[in-house]
């Protein structure tokens, strides 16, 4: 399948380069194919050098670790736009931290009747053992990752708010870093806004939500291990900040208060950034089966003696069949207009909506509500007959677990590929930090697909990633 | 510091040291292969080195006879031997891979860079590089890593435990490398001096990088019970064990918590020991007996630290 119209990054309908890719545009006119193959050589092998890599779930061995392909053709993002998406991820962040607060307690929004109470109070992420429970500052979602699109003559739309354990910020971070390595003379042509501060705003965000009376807070950031897809990132942000990088077997609960096991006899633990998820933080409370989590840590979480980032039970707000709500929530909580529009979504769960889906299916994107990473979902217009067939009988057993939205023609940013430099299609996933405030570095990770034609982004899917870049006013 | 975080690093440096120690070991034997000797020495040598590492049952499990080429397949490329250069490489690099938020960049990346060429290494490079030439390139690697720590980690926990780890195995290689060879170069009731091969023993000296040392530090013949003083008791020489348990000794204080002081008091009294040793003492009373009885203790030290510091303390009641 092959989009037709699209959104071109760097250039107009009329095929004149937009202002703010001028000054780009030239240089890389004047930039031999062969230079842009040996940078882009150059920088794999400094990721691999620095081992900048994920591993494929299930491949133990060392050898088999990947990189995520690096494009080295930046993706520009002039400042107003920047200014009005800003303020638009601060506003829908916002709001969903007020909505988790409010469904573990009041349930106002419910009661005003804005979401269908079973639809959040039945959703597999809606966690009972939350309710009731005050967290810092009324927080949930310290850190989100929201995927923002652009499609049409350029509208952004928000995709999906990643409120679990997003990942992704140290690739913008490298990203960067790489950039500026490769290419340092470019950045004197462009006032590029810079992004590596994230890992102090991070750490600072962390320690403002520590548990109440605690003053000099003790943070460390818990990872399920060496072997995990997203390692690299949780050793690195650990590093970053300056922090420890724990796994369960380090920690321990004694008297509702978590220690970790240190040269030094055991030390208090007041924040965890944990990149893990809720069923694996406890075997006591969740999956007996968890050899990641730490016994007694839901217990000591419930008494408030020690953080968690994200909250347990974040994930009811960023599930997909949850998403189409959120812009009524910014009316409710904020009593404002949404800046950031949502993807017109179907409800599969509604009798109307699946009939308009089955009979659209060949132009529509279906998706588990549940799902992540870019399985289990059918993107209409790049299937077979067989393949929306088969997709049809799953859809029509099980309606209530999958939502249904037009195939956006996603924006296209000119990537260097086998062919040379040629549009590919990509996102946008900045990083919402809430804490004493809620602030976010400008930029984000831009993830492109490198196949023509594709619309899947996600790196287990042939994606790889871009520097993004914030223009300064 | 996190107890699993110090473990990490200790290995990492201790499995850094051992693949420098192996290529080391398999160096002066190579090197003594090329000087004349009968088929039944060059059997004994070679033998000798699959003893000094305490490889020779799981060695004839898998080879049918030792020859030159079954030993250093074994001892270098040998997945199924955990003290071959390659298993030692991976290892210290998958203990650096899980404490690499601890590590500066640099020592990551050298530790990292290392273990991808040993892994895409293959017989026929091997065969066109020679053997002396990957020993050199073992430990060339082993000094750059050294080298990037010293260099660039500060000097606080991460950096001492890293240092035990490395003096604590060469200390213990050290002292299987003279056990062995001294035994092989000096059968019991051979005089001194008598058929002592010079090259022998220069050899020896040159695989703990000591040659030169010793003519500087004694400015006379080679002899064997002055390669055992140069080896085990002096301080100044910096592969020996006098030297290893000083450093021991000062980095185990550097580290001390509630529960280490009798660990801290062993390696005490061990370096004080080794700093005021004669060499006449321990030739007349075997130097065989006085390494066997000083491998004991620089095993118990390890198993102290691994005690006192690395494996997760007991304050869990879970």
């Amino acid at each position: 399948m092959t989009i037709k119209h699209y959104y071109n990054e760097m250039s107009d309908e009329g095929g004149h380069v937009r202002a703010h890719y001028s000054s780009y545009a030239n240089w890389l006119s004047e930039m031999p194919e062969e230079r842009l193959a040996q940078k882009r050589a150059e920088a794999d092998a400094l990721f691999h050098r620095h081992g900048i890599t994920f591993a494929v779930y299930g491949e133990k061995d060392a050898g088999t670790e990947r990189l995520i392909p690096f494009d080295i053709i930046p993706r520009i993002i002039p400042a107003d736009e920047w200014h009005t998406l800003a303020a638009g991820l601060r506003q829908r962040v916002k709001a969903l931290n007020l909505f988790i607060h409010d469904i573990y307690h009041e349930q106002n929004i419910l009661r005003a009747g804005h979401i269908p109470t079973e639809q959040v109070l039945n959703n597999a992420q809606y966690r009972k053992v939350m309710q009731g429970v005050d967290v810092a500052r009324d927080l949930y979602a310290h850190i989100a990752g929201v995927d923002i699109v652009r499609a049409g003559k350029g509208e952004y739309y928000v995709l999906e708010d990643n409120l679990r354990v997003p990942s992704g910020v140290s690739y913008m971070l490298e990203n960067r870093k790489m950039m500026m390595r490769l290419f340092p003379r470019l950045f004197s042509r462009y006032r590029v806004a810079p992004v590596d501060r994230y890992p102090d705003m991070l750490l600072k965000t962390l320690r403002s939500v520590a548990p109440t009376g605690v003053t000099d807070p003790t943070v460390v950031v818990m990872t399920p291990g060496a072997y995990n897809s997203a390692y690299f990132e949780h050793a690195f942000l650990a590093q970053q900040m300056g922090v420890e990088l724990v796994e369960g077997q380090d920690m321990f609960v004694q008297d509702d208060q978590v220690f970790m096991r240190t040269t030094q006899g055991p030390q208090r633990v007041d924040v965890i950034y944990r990149r893990i998820d809720d069923d694996f933080l406890d075997p006591l409370a969740f999956r007996p089966d968890s050899v990641l989590g730490v016994p007694g840590l839901l217990q000591a979480y419930r008494a408030g003696r020690v953080t968690l980032s994200n909250a347990i039970g974040s994930g009811v707000a960023d599930d997909k069949s949850i998403y189409p709500y959120v812009p009524e929530m910014v009316r409710f909580y904020l009593g404002e207009e949404p800046i950031l529009h949502n993807v017109p979504t179907h409800m599969c769960r509604n009798k109307e909506d699946l009939a308009y889906v089955l009979d659209n299916l060949a132009e529509l994107v279906v998706k588990e509500v549940h799902g992540a990473g870019g399985y289990g979902m059918l993107v209409g217009p790049a299937s077979t007959k067989a393949e929306i067939e088969a997709f049809r009988e799953v859809l029509v057993a099980h309606p209530e677990r999958y939502i249904a939205q037009p195939t956006l023609a996603l924006s296209a940013c000119p990537t260097f590929v086998e062919s040379g430099v040629a549009p590919r299609h990509i996102d946008l996933r900045p990083f919402v930090l809430s804490g004493e405030e809620v602030q976010l570095v400008p930029g984000g990770l831009t993830r492109v697909a490198l196949r023509e034609g594709s619309l899947v982004v996600n790196s287990s899917q042939g994606g790889g990633t871009k520097d993004t870049w914030v223009l300064e006013a | 510091m996190l107890s699993r975080t110090a473990d990490h690093l200790y290995w990492m440096a201790r499995y850094m040291e051992r693949a420098e120690n192996v290529a080391r070991i398999l160096d002066v034997n190579h090197r003594m292969s090329m000087m004349p000797q009968s088929a039944v020495q060059e059997e004994q040598a070679w033998g000798a080195t699959l003893r000094i590492m305490g490889l020779e049952a799981p060695f004839h499990q898998r080879y049918a006879e030792i020859t030159p080429d079954a030993v250093l397949e074994f001892m270098i490329f040998d997945d199924d031997n955990p003290s071959s250069v390659r298993n030692c490489l991976r290892a210290a690099r998958e203990n650096a891979h899980a404490v690499r938020g601890t590590l500066t960049s640099e020592l990551w990346e050298t530790t990292n860079g290392t273990w991808l060429k040993m892994r895409d290494f293959t017989r026929e490079q091997f065969a066109d590089l020679g053997a002396s030439e990957f020993f050199e390139w073992v430990k060339y690697r082993s000094h750059l890593s050294r080298g990037v720590t010293i260099g660039t980690m500060l000097q606080d926990e991460s950096l001492r435990f890293t240092r035990l780890g490395t003096f604590l195995e060469r200390a213990d290689n050290t002292a299987r490398i003279l056990d062995v060879k001294y035994q092989l170069l000096l059968p019991a009731g051979e005089v001194e001096g008598g058929a002592a091969d010079y090259y022998q023993w220069s050899a020896l000296l040159r695989s703990v990088s000591a040659f030169e040392v010793y003519r500087k530090v004694y400015r006379d013949l080679i002899t064997p019970s002055r390669v055992a003083e140069l080896l085990l008791l002096r301080v100044d020489m910096p592969r020996s064990i006098a030297r290893c348990m000083k450093e021991v000794y000062t980095n185990l204080r550097e580290v001390a918590n509630d529960q280490s002081a009798e660990t801290e008091r062993r390696a005490g009294e061990l370096e004080a020991q080794l700093r005021f040793g004669r060499i006449d003492d321990i030739v007349r009373d075997g130097l065989h007996n006085y390494v066997v009885r000083l491998l004991a203790r620089v095993q118990d030290l390890g198993n102290r630290i691994a005690d006192d510091f690395l494996v997760p303390v007991s304050g869990s009641r879970s």
